[in-house]
């Protein structure tokens, strides 16, 4: 760990207004991120699990700076980019890249994916059209796909393959860091596997972090070293993927990982089934919001919230939890 | 061995497209007793949706038609049967709960109107009752204080209450099979365990069967005692649950087990992968449909349409090679 993190997040913050009655004022806020602070090494992949409406993806966007975050500071090698505008936040616009859910929402339907692959380039004023063309070329290669799709459009391709443009379209420009934003959720089960491949082999070639946001915990610890949850906004539990596997301490971790369903039939589900739904973050319970959920609910739960620290056993993995003070 | 409560024999269905008519489901048969719950998984595009609709009689018209086959229900061929005998048939002996329960739910209509217009229709029944039998249904999905939710709206509830009513829609006669399909895809891991838990409930106190579709394998693995192994219309393998997951004989469904991370597999191990993907219901191969894909493939796989051969009573396959693979992997 002697070297310096890629991306380091601190106490980070995103609030939304929600307008309300006929005068439009801002009542309340959308307490989306809520105080979220992480580091990501260089070469390293970060794990992000939380059910929807937890802020996963808006730390995400606010990562990429699609976002004005509402407080708290982003910090990638070293410069702080929180606030940064324009022609200063444009050389991060290349060093941090998104792959997203949905293929096909991100690729715009009416340019060929030649187009798609050279507009980073044209923006950033990289190449010549010559130089692009054979850059276009290699990036399909890389990412498994043949030359010839240069001139046809997304719809002609499968969603596998169009996950495979939206990656070769976040690799285009040497990027140092990418958010992949559920980038296997809405593909099939057997072509889920080629691209967690492809993202793993990417990342060796070209030394990439990743921020590997998703709802499934499998799909999670494969790809990822480290595991950070979140639940309503706040990071509730994070260390190493094998150690959250098997020595999970935060409650929510423990019933999530109990969720999961084991492809096995021998496997003897012994599950603790979670009541109600996760709450609103417009008025997030006080204290823990996770305590009217907690099977293990104590008086404290409501009234302290309680911190993310390290663990007194020196597992690695911090902790927000009052039973482990 | 008792009569089953649904037998599906040959089953084929079809849908014209402006491309031209594909066939969806293709020879499909298996069977399900009372209280036994079978899972259907496959990947989008298998045809495993167009065989639930096809028992209910739902394929979207004038496109979609059954047009071999039958389907057995309590001995009636459901194929069969007048569209008004369909209609009683349909809540009251076999029910379907969707992927989305938005899109199953009206939005303009309450809750509570949604629910009694089940018992309405199937039953002689008066207002009160229906009210009361109504909150009842919801008390047991496990809504809580029913009475108030009765007034309330869809999009009032989150995602795992909106599913909740739409089973208790679906379950408000007492049918004797339950048809999910994909009923907790769209929904958090924590509430699709809730759902789940629901369903087996719910079908231990009732003894009704269930046909769970769905594309998870770890949902299969819990909640099924038959799996059916669906692939481009067809079926790939069809066996028990312990059969399918422990002696998988399919290479499609070696493969698929094989690619799914687990939570033991080692962090950033290559995943053994299908390579290629699902051919196009327009331009299926002639022979074996996996042939593409398939790693064990010989040049005969091409030229005709595996037929299905019994591993054992329970367990079946489609594939021409079967045993020599086994063998192979034996020795």
């Amino acid at each position: 760990m002697s070297e310096s993190p890629i991306l380091e997040v601190r106490d980070l913050k995103m609030h939304f207004p929600v307008k309300e009655g006929i005068f439009m004022r801002t009542g309340k806020f959308n307490k989306a991120v809520d105080g979220v602070s992480l580091k990501i090494e260089p070469g390293e992949t970060m794990g992000l699990v939380g059910e929807s409406g937890c802020g996963k993806s808006t730390l995400g966007r606010c990562i990429t700076r699609l976002y004005n975050p509402t407080a708290g500071q982003i910090r990638f090698e070293g410069h702080d980019i929180t606030h940064i505008k324009g022609r200063e936040l444009k050389p991060y616009r290349q060093d941090i890249q998104m792959i997203f859910q949905d293929p096909m929402e991100s690729l715009n339907s009416r340019h060929t994916v030649g187009d798609i692959l050279q507009e980073p380039f044209i923006i950033h004023k990289i190449g010549d059209k010559a130089s692009r063309q054979k850059r276009v070329a290699e990036l399909l290669d890389i990412v498994g796909l043949q030359s010839r799709s240069v001139t046809r459009y997304p719809f002609e391709f499968s969603g596998g393959q169009r996950q495979r443009i939206g990656i070769a379209r976040a690799i285009a420009l040497n990027p140092k860091l990418i958010i992949c934003d559920e980038p296997v959720s809405a593909l099939d089960v057997s072509i889920q596997s080629q691209i967690l491949n492809l993202l793993i082999e990417l990342q060796r070639e070209f030394n990439l972090s990743y921020l590997f946001i998703a709802h499934d915990l499998a799909v999670v610890k494969h790809i990822s070293d480290r595991i950070a949850i979140m639940y309503l906004g706040k990071l509730v539990e994070n260390g190493e993927g094998e150690t959250i596997y098997q020595n999970a301490k935060h409650p929510y971790t423990q019933s999530l990982i109990s969720a999961i369903p084991v492809p096995d039939p021998h496997h003897k589900v012994s599950r603790q089934v979670l009541s109600g739904d996760v709450p609103s973050p417009i008025d997030p319970p006080s204290g823990c919001t996770f305590h009217p959920r907690c099977p293990h609910v104590m008086d404290e739960c409501s009234v302290n919230i309680p911190e993310l620290i390290p663990l007194k056993e020196s597992t690695g993995q911090d902790v927000a939890c009052h039973l482990y003070k | 061995m008792p009569e089953p409560l649904l037998a599906v024999n040959n089953l084929i269905s079809e849908f014209d497209t402006d491309e031209g008519r594909v066939r969806a489901v293709d020879d499909v048969s298996f069977s399900i007793s009372q209280g036994e719950t079978l899972g259907i998984v496959g990947e989008s595009g298998c045809g495993k949706s167009v065989t639930a609709l096809s028992i209910m009689r739902l394929l979207p018209q004038p496109m979609g038609q059954i047009v071999g086959g039958e389907i057995l229900l309590e001995g009636e061929d459901l194929t069969k049967v007048e569209l008004k005998r369909m209609e009683k048939i349909r809540g009251d002996i076999v029910s379907m709960v969707f992927q989305e329960p938005m899109t199953a739910l009206n939005p303009v209509h309450t809750i509570g109107r949604q629910l009694t217009e089940v018992l309405y229709l199937h039953k002689d029944i008066s207002k009160d009752n229906a009210t009361r039998q109504a909150i009842e249904m919801l008390d047991r999905v496990g809504i809580p204080s029913p009475d108030l939710r009765m007034g309330e709206y869809p999009h009032q509830l989150s995602g795992g209450m909106r599913q909740r009513v739409v089973i208790a829609i679906a379950l408000a006669c007492k049918p004797n099979l339950l048809i999910a399909d994909e009923p907790t895809t769209a929904l958090d891991v924590t509430i699709q365990a809730q759902i789940l838990e629901l369903i087996k409930e719910l079908q231990d106190e009732m003894g009704m069967a269930v046909i769970l579709i769905t594309h998870d394998l770890g949902v299969i693995a819990e909640t099924s005692d038959s799996v059916v192994v669906m692939y481009a219309g067809r079926i790939a393998e069809r066996g028990t649950v312990y059969e399918i997951f422990d002696a998988p004989t399919h290479p499609y469904t070696k493969g698929l087990l094989a690619s799914i991370p687990r939570l033991e597999t080692v962090p950033k191990s290559v995943l053994p992968t299908i390579e290629g993907m699902v051919p196009g219901l327009l331009d299926l191969p002639k022979g074996c449909r996996f042939e593409n894909r398939c790693p064990y493939r010989k040049d005969s796989c091409s030229a005709s349409i595996p037929g299905i051969e019994a591993i054992s009573d329970s367990h079946v396959v489609s594939c021409f090679h079967w045993r020599e693979i086994e063998s192979a992997q034996a020795g």
